[in-house]
């Protein structure tokens, strides 16, 4: 069964089109992750799930159970799905304790008994617990903000940007702690955000959105190999795009014949090759110029533990007699064994080549 | 819930707008023959040209001296910079009909338009100082730095870098004053200088509720929103926000050489003296001369309870009123929403003695039972302090973001317990802080009060009137203290306030 069902769900905000027509399918237990740059639509689709904000049409079923539909909509405190703000929003006025409890019913003692166990849980020391929100760092904030979103059970955990505030190397930790963390307390969890390489590595299902629309959805790695289209592509990383003549299980470009998977036509068409499946090595002048793509180094840009060559590629004739200009093409290479700038580069390709 | 507020912010802002309506409808109603009649006649010429003298004599002389002094306290070493700019704050504690009275007291010859310029700028100067002093505190010194190194001397950095960012604090300081001006009655009554409001009032006394009063009403209203529209147009389009990031630096100090150090200080000691040393001297020379009667006299504790009364079930009532329409401007800002802010705005800057003729007026045309009641007492206060709690209120419900409200819902809240349980605490100390300047209003209002309070009602303020009415200045004496002694925390919230928007 799914989690949460989302169908032809559309919203306008005077003559913007905030959401167009999107429909996804969650399963029970999965981790999405929402991706798109902003003004996508990706926020207005969490808040419209966790019920801040309503369709104009369309429906929203949790379980089996229809949160928005023609005749009805569900409100935001009758849906039990935790949300977990940008910032935290922890309120101000309570301390860490009573944010955690704020959604708590029940005695005292079994409250605090709660809250115990919750800041166990995300990992916070029980000394923290009568801390104000202000006496927090930023980790710590998302923290209670957790805990407090879990508290009530939810059915479904709404992440919006939540590690978009922590700096570089508490953002990865965190997001590992409470992938690990949600995915073991078995709950359905969708992530927005605007960082493709948080959302590849959060998530076993990912949906791309631009201007309202949901773009794709499917398994990260799925989705970053086989994009549905170019501005797909490059949003999920970066991106090489050749123009080629597809036949067969093969694509003839510039870098020589490059294979391909099910390719979807033939002929011309353009390939997408992502930067990691080239690799650059010195040019023996002895090899045979026809099978392998010969560039020479432009540029050099040095940042450490690798560096990215700027390469100008020779002119060529492809198989069917067309002429390829010679064109110029960014290449990461290791910053170890830098080739000199000006010398002769041979470049190869490893693994197959998605037809765009 | 949202439909709800709405509602009651629209019934507030109609009501605000009951003055208006008023001045309007006397208008129609009087017909153009007995406007003519009433308005253009020698008196009321004589109360323009007074109350027109009284106001750009007075603004001038504030705003020279509210400079001076800024600059003294915020740009130069003047020695116990600090304590002379608390001092400068510390006179709107005192009541301006309080001002009057000690200067009365102390020379009884004084009165006409030097008397009432020479009063009206003791009591009313910090209110122009207090933005002007925190503006220059806040001003970018990198501006005048780049002023110098372009190769203006000192003076001309003043007159052309400083003096235009400090215009808005000017505009707003000024405009303040000029409605302060025209709507008191008690500094002006009491040394016999005669201006549109002394001269309703008079007339209201006469005649009651005749059509004499309510036309000079009308040209006093026009009065006030001709003086809105100057300031906003003096005030312009501009906005002086400091373009760039990172915060400024401390402003340059002026040093004074020694012999300018003591010419300075003569300054601000000078107005001290004449702002706060005055009133002290006379209510201590009465207090000691009335010894302990004075407090033992009748009706002093009723007043006090009175008033007490009065001001809390007023400061209750009208944050609570105030509270619709601060949740709009922030939850919901759009056109509509801005208007019905506005109509509050307009109505307070409405004269006190307006207000009253039309709550008069309309009582008895249409709701004669509540024609001298407490009832009206209030509402007129509604109608002239709304904005107090109004803007505090704001503040405060801007402290607590929508995304709050959000959360506790998914928490499991419903909307009204969400409103509860997290915008209303977190508004709460805006609130009570707004309920604070609300209620010292109150215990200060003079005007409205001796108008619509039904009979054996006593006020601090009616109270210290009736006694300096029978030249019982002694009796008076405790009154006085006590309004001033309650305004003291007010003054201190001012001052701390103008310090903290200033960031430092």
């Amino acid at each position: 069964m799914n989690a949460l069902e989302l169908h032809a769900l559309k919203k306008y905000f005077g003559h913007l089109t905030a959401l167009d027509d999107v429909s996804l399918s969650i399963p029970v237990g999965s981790r999405t992750a929402i991706v798109g740059p902003s003004g996508s639509g990706k926020t207005t689709l969490l808040r419209m799930i966790a019920g801040f904000e309503f369709p104009d049409s369309g429906r929203i079923v949790m379980h089996g159970n229809p949160l928005v539909d023609e005749t009805r909509e569900v409100a935001a405190h009758q849906r039990n799905i935790g949300y977990v703000p940008q910032d935290g929003a922890l309120f101000p006025h309570l301390s860490v304790a009573a944010n955690i409890g704020f959604g708590l019913a029940g005695d005292r003692a079994a409250k605090h008994r709660r809250i115990g166990e919750l800041m166990e849980m995300v990992a916070l020391d029980a000394s923290m617990s009568e801390r104000w929100p202000h006496e927090l760092s930023g980790g710590q904030q998302q923290r209670v903000a957790l805990a407090r979103a879990l508290a009530q059970n939810p059915g479904i955990m709404l992440l919006d940007e939540p590690f978009s505030a922590l700096d570089t190397g508490l953002r990865s930790s965190m997001r590992k702690a409470v992938s690990k963390l949600l995915s073991d307390a078995g709950i359905t969890t969708i992530l927005v955000t605007h960082d493709q390489a948080e959302a590849l590595s959060f998530a076993d299902q990912l949906a791309v959105m631009r201007q309202g629309k949901l773009v794709q959805a499917g398994s990260p790695m799925d989705v970053y190999r086989h994009p549905v289209d170019e501005e797909t592509a490059v949003f999920l990383g970066e991106a090489i795009v050749l123009p080629a003549w597809i036949e067969g299980d093969s694509a003839i470009c510039e870098l020589g014949v490059v294979p391909v998977i099910r390719p979807r036509r033939q002929g011309a068409a353009q390939i997408l090759l992502r930067p990691e499946q080239l690799t650059v090595t010195r040019h023996e002048t002895h090899e045979d110029p026809a099978h392998n793509s010969i560039g020479r180094v432009t540029d050099i840009d040095f940042a450490g533990g690798s560096c990215i060559l700027t390469l100008e590629m020779a002119a060529r004739v492809s198989a069917n007699g067309e002429h390829i200009a010679h064109r110029t093409l960014n290449v990461r290479n290791p910053g170890i064994n830098v080739p000199a700038l000006g010398s002769s580069v041979r470049l190869s390709t490893a693994g197959e080549a998605h037809v765009l | 819930m949202a439909l709800w507020i709405t509602g009651s912010a629209l019934v507030i802002s109609l009501l605000a707008l009951l003055p208006l309506g008023f001045v309007i409808f006397i208008a129609i109603q009087s017909g153009w023959d007995s406007i003519v009649q009433l308005v253009f006649r020698p008196r009321v010429a004589e109360l323009l040209l007074n109350t027109l003298m009284l106001v750009l004599i007075t603004l001038p002389l504030c705003i020279a001296l509210s400079l001076a002094l800024a600059w003294l306290t915020e740009r130069s070493n003047l020695p116990g910079r600090r304590m002379w700019s608390l001092l400068a704050t510390a006179p709107i504690a005192v009541p301006a009909f309080v001002h009057s009275y000690a200067w009365v007291s102390l020379v009884p010859s004084l009165h006409g338009l030097p008397a009432a310029v020479l009063v009206s700028v003791l009591a009313y100067f910090p209110f122009l100082y207090l933005p002007i002093a925190a503006t220059m505190r806040r001003l970018d010194p990198a501006i005048e730095d780049v002023g110098q190194s372009l190769g203006l001397k000192p003076w001309a950095v003043f007159l052309r870098i400083v003096m235009p960012q400090l215009r808005l604090a000017m505009c707003g300081g000024a405009l303040l004053i000029g409605l302060h001006l025209l709507a008191e009655y008690g500094l002006f009554a009491m040394i016999r200088f005669d201006t549109f409001t002394t001269a309703i009032f008079d007339q209201f006394q006469s005649s009651f509720n005749g059509p004499a009063a309510n036309m000079l009403a009308g040209v006093l209203a026009m009065l006030c929103l001709a003086l809105l529209t100057v300031e906003s147009a003096a005030r312009g389009k501009a906005r002086y926000a400091r373009v760039g990031s990172g915060s400024a630096r401390q402003p340059q100090i002026w040093r004074l050489s020694s012999t300018a150090t003591l010419l300075c200080l003569l300054l601000p000691l000078g107005i001290s003296l004449l702002a706060l040393g005055v009133p002290f001297i006379t209510l201590a020379r009465w207090l000691i001369a009335g010894g302990g009667e004075v407090w033992q006299q009748e009706g002093l504790l009723d007043a006090i309870q009175q008033t007490l009364v009065l001001a809390s079930v007023g400061a209750v009532l009208i944050t609570a009123a105030a509270f619709p329409i601060a949740w709009l401007s922030i939850r919901s800002p759009g056109r509509f929403n801005r208007l019905l802010e506005s109509c509050n705005y307009i109505t307070s800057s409405l004269p006190g003695i307006v207000v009253a003729l039309a709550l008069v007026t309309v009582t008895i045309k249409l709701a004669r039972p509540i024609y001298q009641t407490a009832i009206t007492v209030l509402l007129a206060y509604l109608l002239m302090f709304l904005p107090r709690a109004l803007v505090s209120l704001r503040a405060g419900i801007a402290q607590a973001p929508v995304e709050l409200e959000n959360i506790a819902r998914s928490l499991g809240r419903s909307p009204a317990q969400a409103l509860w349980l997290i915008t209303l605490r977190l508004a709460a100390p805006s609130a009570a802080a707004g309920a604070a300047l609300v209620f010292l209003a109150i215990t200060n209002e003079l005007t409205a009060t001796l108008l619509l309070a039904p009979s054996g009602t006593r006020t601090l303020a009616t109270g210290f009137w009736a006694m300096t009415s029978e030249i019982d200045y002694a009796a008076a004496a405790p009154y006085a203290l006590i309004m001033v002694l309650l305004s003291l925390p007010l003054t201190a919230l001012l001052y701390h306030q103008s310090r903290r928007t200033a960031g430092r």
